[in-house]
């Protein structure tokens, strides 16, 4: 393994780690308030009534899905690495492609959800 | 005591091979090399296996017991037979040479690729390094430092098993010992090859080697201890 292979593996290996803490903070966030806003039951009406054109929430998930977007092609990178025979070159790029899956529907749930605004 | 019987499934061949099953004698204090010699003593010549101090010591005697990576000269026969009966096969994730004997050259090579080996700093015209049993990084040292070699911990891990060219836990620990040795001038390169896919950061921290060391050892500590290094050593550039 060359040098500037084993510095970039151990910076994912970083960066995965950094994203779960970040994820670990938002999903704790994002399960209590799905706990306190089930109490009358869950509504497509209701979420986008209380998610919907608030800016502070689209931060919130934002950093939700770039946590998501960094966190899991790592990690499905490491998984096919050490359970395939697939070449590390084409693993690296599925995983990339996932990775780019995942930022492009989630950018486009954001804006959607966004864009319904708030829903009396 | 002696009355009772012991039913040992050895095994015999080396990759193609079989288990077979001999009777073998109760006795007190017995333990499990005790029982492997009864056989090869006493019972069939032919038996292969490895062992030298009998104490403990020198960690040529592990094999697979009822199931788990155990050093045989220290593990009694009372604390390890399941309803009268036990297994013995040799070490697993190493090649087997013959019955009970597995070669540990992989094993050992990779003490070598890990950076195993003490690089000094000073000369002998220099004084002694005055290092105090408290220091932070003497007391790590410590609590790695009596490893024996025996291969428990690698046989035992499952990293091992599915990716033939990680490191394992013996050789990485040994690094870790030299990482925290005031006196080492190793560890650019030390932490370069325990980096990276076949390293420390493929450990998936499950503890098998930890739970299986003889010596009580803490291999997953260091292991742990080597991720946090190699992260800042490729932060600063330096890997």
């Amino acid at each position: 393994m060359t040098d500037n292979a084993v510095r970039s593996e151990t910076l994912l290996w970083l960066a995965q780690r950094i994203s779960a803490m970040v994820l670990a903070f938002c999903i704790a966030v994002h399960l209590a308030t799905m706990v306190v806003a089930m109490q009358g039951g869950l509504s497509t009406a209701e979420i986008a009534g209380r998610v919907g054109g608030d800016p502070v929430w689209l931060v919130f998930y934002g950093v939700f899905l770039a946590a998501v977007s960094v966190h899991a092609p790592i990690g499905l990178r490491t998984v096919l690495l050490e359970t395939t025979s697939l070449p590390p070159n084409r693993i690296g790029l599925l995983t990339m492609l996932f990775g780019l899956f995942v930022v492009v529907l989630g950018l486009r749930t954001l804006y959607g959800l966004f864009q319904l605004g708030p829903m009396s | 005591m002696t009355d009772q019987m012991l039913t040992v499934s050895v095994w015999r061949g080396s990759v193609e091979g079989e288990f077979v099953e001999f009777q073998v004698p109760r006795q007190e204090n017995q333990t499990v090399l005790d029982v492997v010699t009864h056989i090869q003593r006493h019972m069939d010549p032919t038996l292969s296996y490895r062992f030298a101090c009998r104490v403990g010591v020198c960690g040529s005697c592990a094999m697979t017991v009822n199931g788990k990576a155990r050093w045989t000269c220290r593990s009694h026969v009372a604390n390890v037979v399941e309803n009268g009966r036990i297994e013995i096969r040799p070490l697993e994730s190493l090649p087997v040479v013959k019955d009970l004997v597995v070669d540990m050259a992989d094993f050992f090579d990779k003490w070598s690729k890990a950076k195993g080996s003490f690089v000094a700093t000073a000369t002998r015209d220099d004084a002694l390094a005055a290092i105090s049993p408290s220091e932070r990084m003497r007391r790590l040292v410590d609590a790695g430092i009596e490893c024996i070699g025996c291969g428990a911990c690698y046989a035992t891990c499952d990293v091992v098993k599915w990716k033939p060219d990680y490191l394992g836990p013996a050789a990485m620990n040994r690094a870790w010992t030299l990482v925290n040795d005031a006196r080492d001038g190793g560890n650019d390169d030390r932490l370069r090859a325990v980096a990276g896919d076949d390293g420390c950061l493929s450990c998936h921290s499950q503890q098998g080697c930890t739970l299986r060391c003889p010596q009580k050892l803490n291999p997953t500590m260091a292991i742990a201890g080597l991720k946090r290094l190699t992260v800042k050593a490729a932060l600063r550039g330096k890997l």
